[in-house]
């Protein structure tokens, strides 16, 4: 038998056990949505081939562990004919994790899964220095922790009243968390700096008395093992998906470019500077 | 709003707490006839922030949200007709 390539192995999503020959399988998957079919395909390869059970991991994946190292192609092949791969470990961009977004969710002012989907599709096992993790949350509720990831989206609407529809209700005022409405003879002032984009305003009001414009924040460098940081805010609110990516195209150039082998995005800015990638960030929101 | 909200029922939620002010105010709604009003009695922080918000997802119609001055709104909603 040829030597094991654990790199490659590991590239490929199989991560070693402490039991020898063994590997936990890393599936991809991409804001956590997984289909009914893809489902019945990782049952069929627990059940023959692994240990009966699977891994839910922290990033939103599936590990299927006990795969032995002789059963691989097999595993690859019965996982394929469900429509799901291995996944990737190592230093690349690694499973792009998601909230369900407003398709769904009735406070998500994005949406997360279609973003997800687009990052992962742009970006995912792409190499780099370092790991590298995208998350998308679709609101100031944060249910999907952007500030944890090296790149981390969270959604937001910037909105607008509309007086000639407004009814004097006065739910808006009482719904905003930040204090930033007001009413002033029957009108409506919204204090900008107060404001954190949540939406809630304009989806409690009930007359539609507010425009939304949907939008991102975008939090760089953070990072929640060894060492725990929370991703920094350095480019105002986009309203454009294309702006969005440009941005994260320019995040993860300045990171291939700058970081040391085996450095994390937060520890590359330390040493570097935000203001250098900034610098960068900004000159991608201009284009 | 200068006029006065003709108000063909009343429910006090104050006694309540997340998620049964809510119910509570669902039940009361029950007994109303379609486009009848009901004044909801509730206190303010989570009520005031989200029953409102409630009660338009479940498709009624909200009329005003009052603030009484002491710590406590009355919400005042039009019945809706029931969706199948």
């Amino acid at each position: 038998m040829a030597a094991i390539d654990y790199a490659t192995l590991k590239k490929g999503g199989f991560m070693r056990q402490k039991q020898k020959g063994y590997f936990s399988l890393r599936l991809g998957v991409v804001g956590g949505q997984v289909t009914a079919e893809q489902l019945a395909a990782v049952t069929d390869v627990a059940s023959t081939y692994g240990h009966g059970y699977i891994h839910l991991t922290s990033r939103q994946g599936i590990e299927i562990p006990f795969i032995n190292i002789k059963d691989i192609d097999a595993v690859k092949e019965a996982l394929a004919k469900g429509g799901i791969a291995p996944g990737v470990c190592g230093p690349r961009v690694r499973t792009v994790t998601a909230c369900q977004g407003n398709e769904v969710c009735p406070n998500a002012c994005i949406d997360s899964e279609a973003i997800a989907k687009e990052l992962s599709d742009r970006y995912f096992g792409r190499e780099l220095p370092h790991k590298f993790k995208f998350g998308v949350t679709g609101c100031q509720n944060n249910c999907l922790k952007a500030e944890e990831n090296d790149l981390g989206i969270k959604g937001g609407v910037e909105v607008s009243w509309v007086e000639e529809k407004c009814i004097s209700c006065g739910v808006c005022e009482k719904a905003c968390r930040t204090g930033a409405i007001s009413t002033q003879d029957g009108k409506i002032r919204i204090e900008r700096e107060r404001c954190n984009n949540c939406g809630r305003c304009a989806y409690s009001c009930p007359a539609d008395a507010y425009d939304t414009e949907e939008g991102y924040f975008v939090y760089f460098g953070g990072l929640f093992g060894n060492t725990i940081s929370q991703g920094t805010e350095i480019v105002p609110f986009i309203k454009d998906k294309e702006t969005l990516f440009r941005v994260c195209d320019a995040a993860l150039n300045f990171f291939n470019e700058y970081a040391k082998p085996g450095e994390r995005f937060k520890f590359t800015l330390d040493r570097v500077g935000v203001d250098a990638l900034k610098e960068k960030i900004m000159e991608a929101v201009a284009y | 709003m200068a006029e006065e909200i003709k108000v063909d029922g009343t429910v006090d939620i104050t006694d309540v707490v997340c998620p049964v002010t809510f119910v509570k105010a669902k039940v009361a709604l029950e007994e109303l006839d379609d486009g009848q009003v009901l004044a909801i009695h509730m206190n303010d922080g989570e009520p005031a922030q989200n029953v409102p918000r409630s009660m338009k997802d479940e498709g009624h119609q909200i009329l005003k949200l009052k603030d009484n001055g002491d710590g406590t709104y009355d919400l005042f909603v039009r019945k809706a007709e029931e969706q199948s």
